[in-house]
């Protein structure tokens, strides 16, 4: 192994681990002889199980955050435990919305840089090299921490692939944080869950996905039938969702979710670097932009140049003909 | 209700961009233009000092040159001023150098929020906003997607995989807000006249007292190397027809989605 030991902030959602969370595991298990997590939430205790299986020899049971946003009390808690235990080589993050706040306290509080939007790791001695996909995922650019530990990687989902170990035993500790103070004074008053019908977009095999192409904001009605039919998830652009056409959550590319199914249809998306990004791992692409000379038919398996306000309609009406 | 809204100035997104041979930063020579991203931040703070009934927006920004045509786009919005940290020293500078610098900045002007876009579009780090609140020890709520000032707190719907969390918090604090939180408005000709005549103070990483410690010698991170990724095979194009359907519902069926 080249390294001694990786923490690896640990995210649960409905108290399973997110797919993101076993990813970094995985990824750290490949890395380090030691893996480390930290969580939060009202029995964390019972997490131990599951981490185990996934090679955590010990979990920081940072406690129920009641009702504060994760990020302050989590970077506390890894700051208290760097300096009363003994620091690690190595502290992954998942992209998700805590985990960037987290890993974006810790760095401010220790004074060390974070190295973000990582889609691959490879170890140089007991350096991690990072990788990044850059305009558009055409270059890759690797880069490294100038200094020593901890080395702070806030990583894209669907880099590695999750993969249970052989059950380990996992010891809790408990890692409270004392008040924060002035930094803390966000608090969660209510949560409300949006209702979305079919696959979740960064799981579903199938994701369709509408961009500026489709004309006005009620076609993307067009992109939800169509990903419905196909038991898929929608998807859309940047550009769509700055005009508000649908939720941020919709959103697949380097400032939305990365997607990796097995067939991504673009529709009405010209594929700007942005967006490319976050969907170029897909399996089997295919794109219906009227404009030949998009930069998506540069990435598509299979590409039809016209309009998809007309093409899409047709394409449902053939599939539910069948 | 003043506020501070972190605009950046990135290279024209239109223009396929590109990397300094021998430092590997992206090249920043051309013409900046304010971030898009950023304009939903200046639109919100505009209308939250509205709502106030009183107050002032000010820009903050930072680069290694002097340019302003991007903060002068937000000042032509009605921002009231700017502050710019130039230095060639910033060159080549991480996120936290960034956020050590914009902190500093924060703090030569008075404000109860501070409000920035979820990440640039050129360096999409999204790190920087949480570290300028940790910075200057103030609370955060990241990803927010509806912004109020209510009974002077700061009432905030913050996007989550599942949903939104409604989250206040005490001002002052820092904001970060998504696309679609507000429409940005176009400046008005009015605007971008007035704009030109708005006060913009150029600080030095000296002023900021800073120095040694920010910009790409300091950056806590280096590039190993710049690779092209592996390509993906060139796909079937055709041009719409009927037959153009039928090929595409055979791809399917060949693919098993339907």
């Amino acid at each position: 192994m080249s390294l001694g030991k990786i923490w690896v902030l640990a995210e649960f959602a409905d108290a399973k681990p997110t797919t993101a969370t076993l990813e970094l595991l995985t990824a750290a298990n490949t890395f380090a002889d030691k893996v480390e997590a930290f969580a939060w939430g009202e029995g964390v205790v019972n997490y131990a199980g599951v981490l185990g299986d996934y090679g955590v020899s010990k979990l920081y049971d940072i406690g129920s955050l009641a009702g504060s946003l994760p990020g302050p009390k989590v970077a506390a808690a890894m700051a208290e435990a760097i300096s009363s235990d003994s620091a690690p080589d190595a502290i992954f993050f998942a992209t998700s919305y805590d985990g960037r706040d987290s890993a974006a306290r810790l760095s401010a509080r220790l004074s060390v840089g974070v190295i973000t939007n990582v889609v691959n790791l490879v170890a140089n001695g007991s350096e991690l090299n990072a990788e990044h996909a850059i305009f558009g995922g055409e270059m890759i650019l690797t880069s490294k921490f100038a200094a020593a530990a901890p080395q702070i990687f806030v990583i894209r989902a669907k880099s590695f692939a999750p993969e249970a170990k052989e059950a380990a035993n996992c010891e809790v500790v408990s890692a409270s944080v004392s008040d924060l103070g002035s930094t803390d004074g966000a608090k969660i008053v209510s949560s409300h869950v949006e209702e979305r019908s079919g696959p979740k977009l960064d799981e579903a095999p199938v994701v369709v996905s509408g961009g500026r192409g489709l004309g006005q904001p009620d076609r993307y009605q067009l992109v939800e039938e169509l990903a419905s039919l196909l038991n898929g998830a929608p998807g859309a652009s940047r550009a769509i969702v700055d005009a508000g056409w649908v939720p941020y959550s919709y959103q697949v590319g380097q400032t939305g979710k990365t997607v990796k199914p097995n067939l991504y249809i673009a529709v009405g998306i010209s594929g700007a670097t942005q967006h490319m990004v976050g969907m170029k791992g897909s399996k089997n692409i295919v794109a219906i932009n009227k404009d030949k000379e998009a930069p998506i038919f540069q990435v598509c398996d299979f590409g039809i140049v016209g309009d998809a306000s007309k093409i899409v309609p047709k394409l449902i009406e053939a599939i539910k003909a069948r | 209700m003043n506020i501070c809204v972190c605009v950046k100035q990135i290279p024209d997104p239109t223009v396929t961009p590109s990397l300094d041979p021998n430092t590997s930063n992206l090249v920043r020579a051309g013409k900046l233009v304010l971030d898009d991203s950023d304009t939903f931040g200046v639109e919100m703070a505009l209308q939250l000092v509205d709502a106030a009934g009183g107050g002032e927006v000010t820009l903050v920004s930072m680069a290694p040159n002097s340019e302003v045509s991007g903060i002068r786009t937000g000042l032509a919005m009605g921002a009231a001023k700017g502050i710019l940290v130039s230095d060639p020293e910033l060159a080549g500078s991480d996120a936290l150098s960034t956020a050590k610098v914009l902190a500093a900045a924060i703090k030569t002007t008075e404000f109860d929020l501070v409000i920035t876009a979820t990440e640039s579009t050129d360096g999409y780090t999204g790190t920087t906003p949480v570290q300028i609140a940790e910075l200057l020890g103030l609370p955060s709520v990241s990803f927010a997607k509806k912004v109020e000032i209510v009974d002077g707190a700061l009432k905030v719907e913050r996007q989550t995989e599942a949903g939104f969390d409604e989250v206040t918090s005490p001002l002052p604090a820092l904001v970060t807000v998504t696309a679609g939180v507000v429409e940005p408005r176009y400046p008005s000709f009015k605007g971008i006249m007035s704009a030109k005549s708005k006060p913009v103070t150029t600080l030095t990483v000296a002023d900021l007292g800073l120095s040694g410690q920010v910009g790409g010698a300091n950056s806590g991170q280096q590039v190993v190397s710049v690779r092209k990724a592996e390509a993906r095979q060139a796909g079937t194009i055709i041009e719409d027809s009927d037959d153009a359907i039928g090929q595409l519902v055979g791809y399917l069926e060949q693919l098993k989605v339907i």
